[in-house]
């Protein structure tokens, strides 16, 4: 399994998505500690993918850390960070590194990379080197993997919609007469949570 | 006048605004330009992804208003849109999902809505029972059926605590596929089935009022009027399902009556 490289909708073509998935990480520990002591060599977002619902959540991640970069208006250390920050649904940046970030207990692991201008990295040159440096399962980065690592009750507790009626789906019969709970229920209600975290996301800090 | 040539009015140039600078980078799927109104310019686009459709709706400066007062106002409007937005969806308000915003830049991504608004499905509807010489109020079971969606979904809204501002059939729309009847009669070619999406929500507040759900609903019932020959017999269906929809609502049905007469009033004086 190798790492996936996507050109987002509406960023610059100089600027790809970099994405590679890991399980049983033995080496979280040694990760975090070289994020901690700024390591040059490493420049990625390490997210606890047990935080992660889907491709499409860590993507807006990326999009919105990467759109905020080009307006220069990244409110922590760089384009990386940013992308573990707009995980969150608040302005608290050490809470949301604390959140969504390694720590040394993280044993599944999504490492996000942007090759920009003034860092054009290449995709074999990232993938190599994650491979050297990272001590796991790589495998891959889709909505189905991703599933087998959430923890869905710490979503919901991270993004507080524990309290909500699940949107549209959320098991009472809807305003438009389709009722939530049916063969595809739960797909229905996990894809109406996805919506909700993008929302949480969008509206960081201008909620009140 | 350089020429004697009369253009004709329908090849007459639609000025078609620069896109946004949010697009003008690259993207599988290109912007297409859906709507312009006074205030937004809408587009069709995709998110993220070449498969993820989205409607970006950018509020571009106004050259006539004063620069500082200009972006203080459409930042309030894009973050008080997608408050409310992201407020309905939580509480189970059939709205639009909020996908990414740029209150400086003035652009708000919400989810792409498939179907048509409800103004035109009428319409459709209207034109297609004229075309059978079918008479009106005869066998139309499927449009008191939207009628009743109408007001659950006004309901369901002001239930949570949101007011529309501008409440018309051009800002519900009808969304194809989801919606089966109870007898599971989405029939194909009807034009009416369907689920019942509120959008535009640029004036809309957050609301418990009986006076200001009474203007919504007094709002909905002008724009019905206006399409729907039928309208006062079908309304009452609407405010049916209205008063049914939350408690309290039959409080708000009483309130309205003193808007018409407030509106009557109004247009008597002219
Ligand atoms: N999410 C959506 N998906 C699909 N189509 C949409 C969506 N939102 C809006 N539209 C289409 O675009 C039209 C204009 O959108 P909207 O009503 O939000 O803007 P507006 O009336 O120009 O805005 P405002 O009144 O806030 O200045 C709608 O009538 C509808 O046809
Ligand atoms: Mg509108």
């Amino acid at each position: 399994m190798a790492l996936e490289s996507i050109a987002l909708e509406h960023l610059p073509a100089s600027h790809t998505v970099h994405t590679a998935l890991f399980r049983n990480v033995k080496n979280a520990s040694f990760l975090h500690q070289q994020l901690l002591a700024g390591n040059k060599d490493f420049e990625y977002a390490l997210i606890d993918a047990s935080v992660i619902m889907s491709r499409l959540h860590a993507l807006a991640a990326a999009y919105r850390a990467v759109n905020d970069s080009l307006e220069s208006r990244l409110r922590s250390r760089n384009v990386h960070s940013e992308i573990v920050f707009s995980l969150s649904p608040n302005n608290n940046i050490a809470e949301s590194f604390r959140r969504f970030g390694i720590t040394p207990q993280t044993t599944n692991l999504l490492a996000i990379k942007v090759s920009t201008p003034s860092s054009p990295a290449t995709a074999t040159e990232i993938q190599s080197h994650l491979s050297k440096e990272v001590d796991g399962e790589q495998v891959e980065f889709s909505d189905e993997v991703l599933q087998t690592m959430t923890d869905l009750a710490r979503v919901k507790k991270i993004y507080k919609l524990n309290s909500t009626g699940g949107g549209n789906n959320g098991g009472k019969k809807g305003v438009n007469g389709t009722s939530g709970l049916g063969a595809s229920g739960l797909e229905d209600e996990r894809k109406e949570l996805e919506i909700l975290v993008l929302g949480s996301m969008a509206l960081r800090g201008a909620t009140n | 006048m350089e020429t004697e040539t009369i253009p004709a009015i329908e090849t007459a140039p639609i000025e078609r605004p620069p896109l946004p600078p949010v697009f003008q980078y690259p993207s599988a799927v290109p912007p297409s330009l859906i709507t312009q109104g006074a205030e937004a310019l809408l587009y069709r686009s995709t998110y993220l992804l070449p498969t993820l459709p989205c409607a970006l709706k950018y509020r571009p400066p106004k050259p006539y208003r004063h620069p500082t007062l200009d972006l203080r106002l459409t930042k309030h409007r894009i973050l008080s849109e997608a408050r409310v937005l992201a407020k309905c969806r939580r509480e189970g308000v059939p709205v639009p999902a909020v996908y990414a915003l740029d209150e400086t830049a003035g652009w708000l991504m919400i989810e792409w809505i498939e179907g048509e608004v409800v103004r035109i499905r009428l319409n459709e509807w209207l034109q297609q029972r004229k075309d059978e010489g079918i008479a009106e109020g005869v066998d139309d079971d499927r449009l008191v059926r939207l009628m009743e969606r109408v007001g659950r979904a006004v309901g369901r809204m002001h239930a949570v605590g949101v007011v529309h501002g501008d409440l018309t059939t051009s800002n519900m729309m009808l969304r194809p596929g989801r919606h089966a009847g109870p007898d599971g009669d989405s029939a194909v070619g009807d034009v009416l089935a369907g689920d019942i999406v509120l959008i535009d929500f640029g004036l809309a507040s957050q609301s418990t009022q009986d006076e200001d759900r009474a203007v919504d609903l007094y709002v909905l019932e002008r724009a019905f009027g206006s399409t729907h020959p039928r309208a006062e017999s079908l309304f009452k269906v609407v405010l049916g399902a209205y008063g049914k929809s939350f408690k309290g609502a039959d409080v708000v049905l009483k309130r309205l009556e003193d808007v018409r007469m407030r509106g009557r009033k109004r247009s008597m004086l002219g």
